[in-house]
């Protein structure tokens, strides 16, 4: 019998309404009500099986290239002259970034639950590459709804998608990013619920998604710890990830929940900075973000004065988006986690620190994680170690930054 | 001066139903959100289609990010806000039309994140001071109703829940159980607007829940004309008309009160 590879401890938040303390539920029209039960006995079965852990674990191990490696970042290390700094190197799995993890998961569950046409949203394209790869290998139908700013913004993975086969459907409606085409997916979920699975791609949105996809993630940090102490004798003193809405960031944290002396640092997307109210840092900005609901889930929203929800800015499409999964609201609130910003300027920097002293180029989202560990690791001693989730490689953002920066 | 109603809130609906079923019809409950085409012209239209004879109105609450609604809706709600509609404004505009004489039932429509933001008992407090009768929040499923729950009985305003086809038989006792005023019957899976034609198994589903359901049913989403409003008259206690009513609105006060007026024709024949 094979092992169960997804631990999955009933003692374990969420509740059974879905809710992480104050944060969850499920907030949705009727319509798409029955298909969430069905898709949480779903999952509940599955994992429940032997089976589904045994096909998973071997596609995580011959198609994505887990485990994906935790490497020492000597030369960082020694630039910044404190703390020891790895990166889990989420960068090399199959597709470039952490997605794959949670796409091929969902798209197992989808498969078994006889749902053949799979929908879902994205932002910065890792999540919509992840899914179209998931799909080509499974077999399934594939849309990818995408706003139009994002589609402009993220060329190679708009290519990439179609080429894999799946239909990329430009989303025109509100701020036209990862916020509308998530709205869109779920309005066609709500037209087309009793044939199609939604394969939502960050731990938020109705229970059971936030759940399902951290279970889904976890494999990042259940690795990362064991490849931690292997390589050092310890376990981490800090673990540091970038936070849109927080799939990466999630997967990291779980397997270190319970080790009290490891400080987990979630970053959020400073933008232009805190006071040009042009950033995504819903914990930084009290202001303008408070608990609200939105797209079926009660977590920290950045919203006006009258609860319309708020455009967001970051030089990163992935962490564009102006809610958090209800767990890291959660996490925070009993001071588990704790949760800091880095603005566009600080990740570009270190987008091109990583790429010049490691050989390793980031994706703009895991550059955010990358410029807290520039801030942090001088302030730690020589013997403690910071680790870091590198959840993409930055290949999909070079016309960005070209952009910026120029030849 | 304010309008004398001898009921409000759960009180005032029932009336509302008795009144349609002595007439062997369904009451007519149009939707029409604030702020479209501009404020003072959906304040027009409402007083315009109350002056028309219909039975109640859904008072819509603009939101930035209606995941049940279709284009039609979408964009007009879009408008509103960009016209300055708030939670605030919505009230206000029922007082309005409660001192332009608008004596029908009134529920207020909105998705939850800005009734949140206003504050839960706040808001219901405020509706039934403004003479609101009523809550509907789309994403709001009978499972949190406890967010609005103990105000709405308080202050005697209906909290309505929805149905949908995809709803089992578990779920539609679990709204039933909930829901006070009536049930929001949803006649399709999928978002709002006009649809040519009304699903065939219409019939067959209203009866499924009336076997289980205790409350009046109100059908929504895809009635755009007089003929299916007369078809399902048949059928329920009462049905919602929104963007095509919405869309004719954006063309002019008239055109949405014409419509209205040849519906509510339609429904006494």
């Amino acid at each position: 019998m094979a092992e169960l590879y997804i631990r999955s401890d009933i003692s374990d938040l969420p509740d059974a309404r879905g809710y992480f303390g104050e944060y969850g539920g499920r907030f949705v029209p009727e319509t798409i009500m029955p298909a969430l039960d069905e898709l949480e006995q779903a999952y509940a079965d599955a994992i429940a099986d032997p089976q589904f852990h045994a096909e998973l674990s071997h596609l995580q191990r011959t198609y994505t290239g887990r485990p994906t490696p935790v490497t020492y970042a000597r030369r960082l290390s020694e630039a910044l002259g404190g703390a020891q700094v790895y990166l889990k190197r989420e960068d090399l799995a199959h597709t470039g970034a952490h997605k794959i993890n949670n796409a091929l998961g969902q798209g197992l569950l989808a498969k078994r639950m006889g749902k053949r046409r799979i929908i879902a949203e994205t932002g910065a394209g890792q999540h919509g590459v992840g899914t179209a790869t998931a799909m080509a290998l499974l077999g399934l139908e594939c849309h990818v709804y995408m706003g139009s700013v994002d589609i402009r913004r993220q060329q190679p993975n708009v290519f990439r998608m179609k080429l894999l086969g799946a239909e990329v459907i430009p989303v025109e409606s509100g701020s036209r990013t990862l916020k509308d085409a998530i709205n869109e997916a779920m309005r066609d979920w709500v037209t087309n619920v009793e044939t199609t699975f939604y394969l939502l791609g960050s731990a938020l949105g109705p229970h059971p998604y936030p759940m399902m996809v951290r279970d889904f993630q976890s494999i990042i940090g259940t690795e990362a710890r064991e490849q931690i102490q292997a390589e050092t004798g310890q376990l981490p003193d800090a673990c540091v990830a970038c936070v849109g809405g927080g799939s990466n960031a999630i997967g990291l944290f779980h397997a270190f929940r319970d080790d009290a002396a490891t400080e987990l640092i979630g970053v959020e997307a400073g933008g232009r900075g805190i006071d040009s109210k042009e950033h995504a840092a819903r914990f930084a900005d009290l202001d303008i973000s408070r608990p609200g609901i939105l797209h079926g889930t009660r977590s920290f929203v950045m919203q006006d004065s009258d609860g319309q929800i708020m455009e967001t800015h970051s030089i990163s499409a992935g962490l564009d988006y102006p809610s958090v999964g209800p767990e890291h609201a959660h996490l925070r609130q009993s001071e588990r986690a704790y949760y800091t910003m880095a603005t566009d300027a600080e990740a570009l920097e270190a987008f091109q620190v990583l790429s010049k002293l490691e050989g390793i180029i980031p994706a703009l989202e895991s550059a955010h994680a990358v410029a807290e560990a520039i801030k942090r690791a001088p302030t730690m001693p020589r013997d403690s170690v910071l680790l870091v989730n590198l959840s993409g490689r930055g290949d999909k953002d070079l016309d960005t930054v070209i952009g910026i920066l120029g030849e | 001066m304010r309008v004398l109603r001898d009921t409000y809130g759960i009180k005032a609906l029932e009336v509302m139903f008795a009144r349609a079923k002595a007439q062997h019809r369904a009451a007519f409950l149009p939707y029409f959100p604030i702020g479209y085409p501009n404020y003072a012209a959906s304040l027009a239209t409402i007083k315009a289609l109350a002056d028309a004879g219909v039975d109640g109105f859904e008072i819509g609450i603009p939101f930035s990010d209606p995941i049940a609604d279709g284009p039609t809706i979408q964009a007009a709600t879009q408008v509103a806000l960009e016209n300055g509609a708030t939670v605030r404004r919505c009230l206000e505009a029922v007082r309005t039309l409660r001192t332009q004489g608008v004596s029908q039932p009134m529920l207020m429509m909105g998705y939850a994140n800005p009734l949140v933001a206003y504050g839960t008992d706040t808001f219901v407090r405020d509706a039934r001071a403004a003479g609101a009768d009523g809550l509907i929040v789309p994403d709001l499923p009978p499972e949190e109703a406890a967010m609005f729950a103990g105000s709405c009985q308080r202050e005697g305003l209906a909290l309505v829940f929805m149905l949908a086809p995809t709803s089992n038989d578990e779920r539609i006792k679990l709204a039933s159980a909930a829901a006070t005023g009536f049930i929001y019957v949803v006649s399709l899976t999928g978002i709002t607007g006009a649809r040519r034609e009304l699903p065939a198994y219409l019939e067959g589903f209203i009866a499924r829940l009336r076997a289980s359901a205790d409350k009046p049913l109100v059908l929504g989403f895809g009635i755009s004309s007089p003929e299916q409003a007369r078809e399902v008259s048949r059928l329920t206690d009462g049905f919602i008309v929104g963007s095509a009513l919405v869309r004719a609105g954006g063309e002019s006060v008239e055109a949405a009160r014409d419509l209205a007026a040849s519906m509510v024709a339609a429904i006494r024949n």
